[in-house]
């Protein structure tokens, strides 16, 4: 199918972009990659009056790094991280989550800032994020807020942007060099969307055991203190033990079908994955 | 509509298009380039990959405005290109195609794969090759056509060009200028003034002359 038809804008500054968005007052759809938004727009999933291309605002394809974390600008694509483009020492966890995201030809053009804003529960870079803490840079062309990644989204395909905001980074805070992180999405076909998926943060030295399942009915599923469902910190080379009855309440409680047999086996697999390496 | 510039094939084109016009749209219908093929429009069956900037991408989620200043190369783009020579004769040889549908883009993913991954077997050259359908499920000759091509390379007997240093972000875009103003032209006026109509009609020119060498060439064949 084709799209309905729309304008056309390229913002090359955040202000440019914030007031083109907030002149359009809600109607307007923000276009990186497109990866995501070419499918809805092409199955009239989404009608936008208006698309603006964000992709010439140099601030967005920024990278900072301190002693704390990484700042990746939101237009940075997924093969960027793939190849290392873009790489966090502590975490080769980014590059092994983008070789996984659909296929090269998609990963050339979308962007880990689009992917957060389209919010597709079976996406792989929102629930990897969440058990990474990551946050979202939010601005409104004037002024940037921070909002803790697991709060931006709001529900299935939603985030808290208002009109003339748009998300301009990602910060990603570093783990000790000890830490291990782990994501497994259990679906049919290679660079499918996940039928569910787990990601696991182990960092002792941080005091930090975080968890997240994806692929749920809305946001993902956060666990802030993975202990909780994994019996324990698991050791390096044990098999991994999970809690399947508490893991089954907090799915229950997000709206999932107890039990959630699909999604407490990539939780399990996620930890596995981040032990054994 | 608005008027965008990109290059195709090597050759400078500008064309008058709506927004909403995807870019594998503009090189079937506007060029006449329809090698580009087009199935399920949504991003996930692959027939419609392209190179844009020397990478692969699909052109059916792939709005042609995006694409601002951007290099594609179509697979009639690549017809003296060496490793597309050696997948061809590959193909043929491991009788990697049924009914064709799929071949394209398969091409333009398998010669990604030659060139980024000279030491991939077999399993990652299936797990590359999951965002290309084939209708006829003909994956396993095309496999063998890719991994004989992957063996040529190995050897050293296929030169291939080492890979030029990437900008960050998506492949194709980020070189435009400012469009601001969601003021559209009516389009009555857009064709008036249908910009540099050169480029596009100097392509156009250039495929009607490989139309008419191809034809030339099998009429004398058939006289033959």
């Amino acid at each position: 199918m084709k799209p309905s038809n729309f304008e056309f804008a390229r913002a090359t500054s955040l202000a440019e972009a914030a007031t083109i968005l907030r002149q359009a007052a809600g109607t307007a759809r923000v276009v990186a990659g497109g990866q995501s938004l070419g499918p809805m727009l092409n199955l009239r999933l989404v009608q936008p009056s208006i698309l603006v291309d964000i992709t010439a605002i140099p601030e967005l394809t920024h990278i900072e790094e301190d002693a704390d974390g990484v700042v990746v600008g939101a237009c940075v694509t997924t093969s960027d991280i793939e190849d290392g483009r873009v790489r966090v020492e502590e975490l080769p966890i980014l590059a092994s989550v983008a070789g996984g995201v659909a296929y090269r030809a998609v990963r050339n053009r979308g962007t880990i800032g689009g992917s957060i804003c389209h919010a597709d529960p079976a996406g792989d870079w929102l629930p990897t994020l969440c058990a990474l803490a990551a946050e979202c840079i939010v601005t409104d062309g004037r002024r940037a807020r921070r909002v803790p990644i697991d709060q931006f989204v709001t529900g299935a395909f939603e985030v808290t942007l208002e009109p003339g905001e748009l998300l301009q980074a990602i910060r990603i805070p570093r783990p000790s060099r000890a830490a291990r992180c782990g994501y497994y999405k259990v679906c049919r076909k290679a660079g499918e969307f996940a039928l569910a998926s787990g990601a696991v943060l182990l960092d002792g030295e941080r005091e930090r055991f975080r968890a997240a399942i994806g692929a749920t009915e809305g946001r993902p599923v956060v666990i802030a203190d993975a202990r909780m469902v994994l019996e324990g910190i698991p050791r390096p080379g044990a098999a991994v033990r999970l809690d399947e009855r508490a893991a089954n309440e907090l799915l229950g409680r997000a709206g999932l079908t107890t039990p959630a047999r699909l999604h407490i086996t990539a939780l399990a697999r996620a930890a596995a994955a981040a032990m054994a390496k | 509509m608005r008027a965008v510039g990109l290059t195709v094939n090597g050759i400078p084109v500008i064309e008058t298009v709506e927004p909403r016009m995807h870019l594998a749209d503009l090189l079937r219908e506007r060029l006449g380039l329809t090698g580009t093929h087009l199935r399920c429009e949504q991003g996930a069956c692959g027939v419609c990959t392209v190179l844009i900037d020397g990478q692969p991408a699909r052109s059916c989620i792939t709005y042609a405005v995006l694409c601002e200043g951007a290099q594609i190369t179509t697979i009639e783009g690549l017809e003296d290109d060496p490793v597309m020579a050696a997948l061809r004769q590959a193909f043929t040889a491991e009788h990697g195609l049924q009914c064709g549908f799929c071949t394209p883009g398969m091409l333009i993913t398998a010669r990604d794969i030659v060139s980024r991954l000279p030491a991939a077997d077999e399993r990652r050259v299936r797990l590359e090759l999951s965002g290309n359908l084939c209708r006829c499920t003909g994956y396993v000759g095309i496999v063998r056509a890719i991994r004989r091509v992957l063996e040529q390379r190995r050897a050293g007997a296929l030169a291939v060009s080492a890979a030029e240093p990437r900008r960050l972000g998506p492949v194709g875009s980020r070189r435009g200028g400012p469009v601001t103003g969601a003021a559209s032209v009516p389009l009555a006026a857009a064709i008036g003034d249908a910009a540099p109509p050169a480029a596009g009609s100097l392509l156009r020119a250039v495929i009607a002359a490989r139309v008419k060498k191809t034809f030339a060439r099998l009429w004398g064949k058939f006289r033959r």
